[in-house]
């Protein structure tokens, strides 16, 4: 299978608000700490973590919205630093990005026509008659009736909107595309019916998906590969079936076992793994193993050397020094 | 039987806006009964919230026709003049929100505001024994260092910290009632876990009776003794919790289980859904409120069509549906499919 995506030891880092008064550059928020990955085509990377962990972070940076700190993103092999701006114009196309809240993105004084038809528009790729053309294939291809593209954005439901969003995305043929919480904010019946559309185009158009979510349920239901993040780095990574079976992280074993479960009878008679406290800052990370001061595995070694995220099955990476089995 | 802590009766909430008249609560009847947690469970809008509100008696402005019973200790709440309420309000009943920053006061220390609640209903009590009220609050919540986290503000916390003192607030009166309204929805799952299993340990403790509002049928399934399941202002199923995931008796139960997710479940295949979107509360439809989503649904003329269906007996639960019990009974095992 060929590479779409890779990753090459990713970093974000971002000024603090304080050191803009106190002045020390050391003050930094650690949203992304040296991630690397590698999306084959057609298939979908699901990111998963708390909030805060720098999922929205990864996303932007490898939807070329954000600058990474350090590191490099590859699309088809080629190293987006190394681009000039025409270039990277071109590469654009081939990435989109989703959003969690399509009313934020949408210009609420826009027809969703006119949204949709936009990319066509900043990238020119189609006449004024050929972005109406493309707009009606979009919509009907989401499951939107294409007569409805001279609405406003508030004549649409959540779920509606959100298929503005992907027909939006979708408008210059991509072939990845970053979903950040693209069902978070919708009603169960109308999660389902989204993740449907984008299960059916990634099997219609070959695309390769990297979707955000904290839902580990849901990104169970979509996700080929799953990489769960804590305080910006991938703590467990690797084939989805194989994690959700058998989570070697601590953290991983944790956030599965805390995720309420839909019958009463399971959810009864499990023993669940309660962790105590929150995440710690980002900004002073704790040293060694991040996840240490909620790990209740944590030795003197957690603290001292940091685990490295290594293959303990083949296709299933953890960082940690004592995974379970 | 024992008799129920509270009984709602034929509420409606309507509110009357500039589009017209938004029937957000209409018409629902349910108990709570002593000690146990009643789940309401819906998607957005469905009027759980308002339901609570109504509950606590509190303000929906000047624009809204509230009517029906809501019967506690022998007396209407919807009827008490407002120095009862606040008689009542705490001991009776208190609330948790989703948001705890909203239910904090960001100018007092959290301290103060546990003091403040217990002193409405305790106004002659000494310095020291607030001081001992409070802090014995904090630590049943399971904040560490209490009496240095009794002078912070509530900026100062974590989300999972804040929700905890909302907490400590509701229950310093030791309240018959607590409603709590997507308690745990804006926090993260693993400090989801960490409120759910305080609330009932809580409960356990203090014997209070549940009300937990929320969107998320997994944190029903753990928590509930017995759900009720809303759809557009009304209450579409009453049942037992282990009896409704086991054998819904409502078209619109059935497709909301269908829909969810589970961790264990690696199937790639279509994921169940419900087609359509919530209907207008402006503009309800008529007969029954679901039938333009609903796959069962008997057609034109039909009673789906023209009547409201009212909660009855269907097998152990109670469904507002139109079709025969056998049907419903036969769509409920096989999860709709
Ligand atoms: N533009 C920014 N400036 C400063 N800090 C930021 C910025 N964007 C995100 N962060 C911080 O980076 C961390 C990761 O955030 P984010 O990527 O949004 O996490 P997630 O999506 O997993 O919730 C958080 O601590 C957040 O506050
Ligand atoms: N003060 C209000 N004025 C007008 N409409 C309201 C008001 N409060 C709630 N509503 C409407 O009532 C309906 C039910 O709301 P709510 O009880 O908050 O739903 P939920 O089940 O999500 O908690 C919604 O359509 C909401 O928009
Ligand atoms: S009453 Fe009719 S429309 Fe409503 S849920 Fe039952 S079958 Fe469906
Ligand atoms: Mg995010
Ligand atoms: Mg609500």
């Amino acid at each position: 299978m060929a590479t779409v995506l890779e990753a090459d030891h990713v970093k974000k880092y971002f000024p603090t608000g304080a050191s803009k008064w106190l002045l020390r550059p050391t003050d930094q928020v650690l949203a992304v700490d040296d991630v690397s990955f590698k999306l084959e085509a057609g298939t979908t990377l699901g990111v998963v973590g708390e909030s805060g962990c720098g999922k929205s972070t990864l996303g932007r940076v490898l939807a070329m919205l954000l600058k990474p700190t350090d590191g490099s993103v590859r699309l088809n092999g080629v190293d987006l630093a190394t681009l000039n701006e025409r270039d990277l114009n071109q590469v654009r196309r081939d990435i989109q990005f989703v959003f969690q809240d399509p009313y934020a993105c949408l210009n609420p004084r826009h027809s969703i026509g006119e949204s949709i038809a936009t990319p066509m528009k900043v990238q020119k790729t189609h006449d004024k008659q050929g972005r109406r053309q493309r707009v009606q294939e979009l919509m009907e291809l989401v499951g939107l009736n294409p007569e409805h593209f001279n609405r406003f954005p508030h004549e649409f439901s959540g779920g509606q909107r959100q298929r503005v969003g992907i027909a939006r995305a979708l408008a210059l043929n991509p072939k990845i595309i970053v979903a950040d919480e693209p069902v978070s904010a919708l009603d169960v019946s109308i999660q389902s019916q989204i993740l449907n559309l984008l299960e059916g185009l990634q099997n219609d158009f070959g695309l390769s998906y990297v979707f955000i979510a904290h839902d580990l349920a849901v990104v169970r239901h979509i996700a080929d590969e799953v990489a769960v993040m804590y305080l910006g780095k991938f703590v467990e990574y690797g084939d989805a079936t194989s994690i959700y079976k058998t989570p070697r992280h601590p953290y991983t074993k944790a956030l599965m076992s805390a995720a309420p479960v839909a019958d009463p009878k399971i959810g009864r008679e499990r023993k669940r793994i309660m962790l105590t406290g929150d995440v710690p800052s980002p900004v002073n990370p704790p040293s060694g193993c991040r996840f240490r001061t909620r790990c209740w595995k944590a030795t003197d070694q957690c603290a001292e050397v940091e685990p490295q995220l290594v293959e303990v099955v083949p296709g299933h990476r953890v960082a940690c020094h004592y995974p379970e089995s | 039987m024992s008799t129920p802590l509270i009984s709602i009766r034929d509420l409606h909430v309507s509110f009357h806006t500039q589009d017209g008249v938004v029937k957000a609560v209409d018409g629902v009847s349910f108990d709570v009964m002593p000690g146990e947690t009643l789940g309401i469970v819906g998607e957005s809008g469905s009027g759980k919230s308002v339901t609570a509100n109504a509950i606590m008696r509190l303000n929906f402005g000047t624009q809204v026709d509230v009517s029906g019973e809501i019967i506690m200790n022998g007396k209407n709440l919807l009827e008490v003049d407002d120095d009862e309420l606040r008689t009542l309000r705490g001991r009776q009943m208190a609330m948790v929100f989703q948001d705890p920053l909203t239910a904090l006061n960001p100018f007092y220390t959290v301290g103060n505001q546990i003091a403040e609640a217990y002193l409405i209903h305790h106004p002659k009590a000494t310095k020291s024994e607030v001081r001992e009220i409070v802090l014995n609050a904090m630590v049943k919540v399971g904040i560490p260092e209490p009496t240095k986290r009794m002078d912070s503000y509530p900026h100062e916390f974590s989300g999972g910290m804040r929700q905890r003192i909302v907490i400590a607030i509701a229950l310093v009166n030791n309240p018959q009632l607590l409603i709590a309204d997507e308690p745990t929805t804006a926090l993260d799952v693993t400090v989801q876990a960490q409120i759910l299993e305080l609330i009932g340990t809580l409960q356990e403790e203090y014997g209070s009776a549940v009300m937990l509002i929320t969107h998320d049928l997994g944190v029903i399934a753990e928590t509930a003794d017995r759900v009720m399941v809303m759809y557009a202002g009304h209450a579409v199923e009453l049942a037992n919790v282990d009896e409704l995931f086991e054998t819904p008796t409502h078209p619109y139960t059935v497709g909301l289980l269908g829909s969810v997710h589970s961790l264990d479940d690696s199937s790639r295949g279509a994921l169940q859904t419900i087609s359509g979107t919530p209907p207008s509360l402006i503009n309800l439809p008529t007969g029954c409120a679901f039938h333009p989503r609903c796959r069962f649904e008997l057609g034109e003329n039909s009673l789906c069509r023209t009547e409201a269906p009212q909660l009855h007996a269907v097998g152990k639960s109670r469904s507002a549906c139109h079709l025969p019990e056998s049907q419903l009974l036969q769509i409920g095992a096989k999860g709709g499919v």
